[in-house]
């Protein structure tokens, strides 16, 4: 019976290794949400956002000093988003680096600095589009935010490790941005044959084994900032204490 | 002896990290050797065969306002924005680095 599990794993992976399909590992493109989801997306997002902005505000006027990690945590999610890494699906996707920044500041800052991304990639790259742009922020920029800062509170209230809530934390922050931007798809693509349910199926089964490596990698790149920040920062974030401890 | 116990320290945080990037490069290379034949295409082209797959009518109801005009000019300017990126985040990380150790040295 275990044998036969095992099998049709192994067998489904190598289907999906031997026949590449390209994924969607990587924003909705311009045009392609019909525009009353543009609209649905776009206020879902807005108030994430909006909050973002005044914490934001609050966190600099308190503690001015956390300008250069609000820096950092900007930067890194500007880097990561930029880098379109193979994946064992034979297609190539990207990290979102949000992870780091949930993780320091809450979620909703990394709603403003990613968005911020978003607007320069849509801008400037031709990758994802201003139409798509709420849809796009409420996957990359709340979902994966808000998983990874929940991931790391709940490992951390459980004692578990501090790098290992990093790591989870910035892996399924990853996975769930890319979740989410599937259900997008499969909610504004229903499937004529079996609806919601057969789009999203369709739509998971494509990117969620491409995202996986990526996420690990995320996850491992987070763990590396991280460490170098808890070494080198002389200001209290008290989110990341003692984490040398753990590692 | 503390000097030493530092030391140490130090020396195992280093290997620590070069193990963690060893393995993102592992995970980069990994894909590239299993899945030799694949493209390694991104998303764009291929999601709008598959979004025509289910939508056969569907036609995208606004354009990039605009677009690199080819792979060159956009392979640029994604690394340009990684540049940035990755200068902004080592510029604070060596500024914070220098400053510990000035701090430390005051000590």
């Amino acid at each position: 019976m275990k044998q036969d599990k095992a099998f049709l794993i192994l067998s489904l992976t190598l289907i999906l290794i031997l026949q590449p399909k390209s994924a969607y590992g990587m924003h909705i493109m311009e045009g392609f949400l019909p525009p009353i989801w543009s609209i649905t997306w776009g206020l879902m997002a807005l108030p994430f956002v909006i909050h973002g902005f005044f914490s934001l505000k609050k966190t600099i006027d308190e503690a001015p000093k956390l300008k250069l990690l609000i820096a950092m945590a900007g930067a890194f999610a500007f880097l990561l988003s930029a880098l379109k890494i193979p994946s064992i699906t034979g297609s190539s996707s990207h990290p979102t680096g949000t992870g780091l920044g949930a993780i320091l500041f809450g979620p909703t800052i990394m709603s403003v600095l990613g968005m911020i991304v978003l607007i320069f990639q849509a801008l400037l790259l031709g990758h994802g589009g201003l139409t798509t742009l709420g849809a796009n922020t409420f996957s990359m920029a709340v979902v994966g935010p808000f998983v990874a800062y929940a991931v790391y509170v709940i490992i951390r209230k459980a004692d578990g490790p501090q790098w290992l809530g990093v790591f989870l934390a910035a892996a399924l922050g990853n996975l769930s941005t890319y979740t989410m931007t599937s259900i997008q798809l499969a909610l504004a693509f229903p499937a004529e044959l079996g609806g919601f349910i057969a789009s999203l199926t369709k739509f998971m089964s494509i990117f969620a084994l491409t995202q996986i490596p990526l996420s690990i990698s995320e996850g491992i790149l987070t763990v590396l900032v991280i460490k170098s920040i808890a070494s080198y920062a002389n200001v209290v974030i008290p989110s990341i204490q003692n984490i040398d401890e753990g590692a | 002896m503390v000097d030493k116990l530092l030391r140490s320290k130090k020396r195992k945080g280093l290997l620590t990290n070069l193990l963690l990037i060893t393995m993102v490069i592992v995970l980069v290379i990994v894909p590239l050797v299993i899945a030799k034949d694949a493209e390694f295409g991104g998303a764009d082209d291929n999601a709008k065969e598959a979004i025509t797959e289910i939508n056969s009518s569907y036609e995208p109801w606004f354009l990039l306002i605009w677009e690199p005009p080819s792979t060159e000019v956009a392979s640029f300017l994604f690394a340009l924005q990684a540049a940035i990126g990755s200068g902004i985040l080592f510029y604070c990380i060596g500024y914070m680095k220098g400053r510990s150790k000035r701090d430390d040295n005051e000590l």
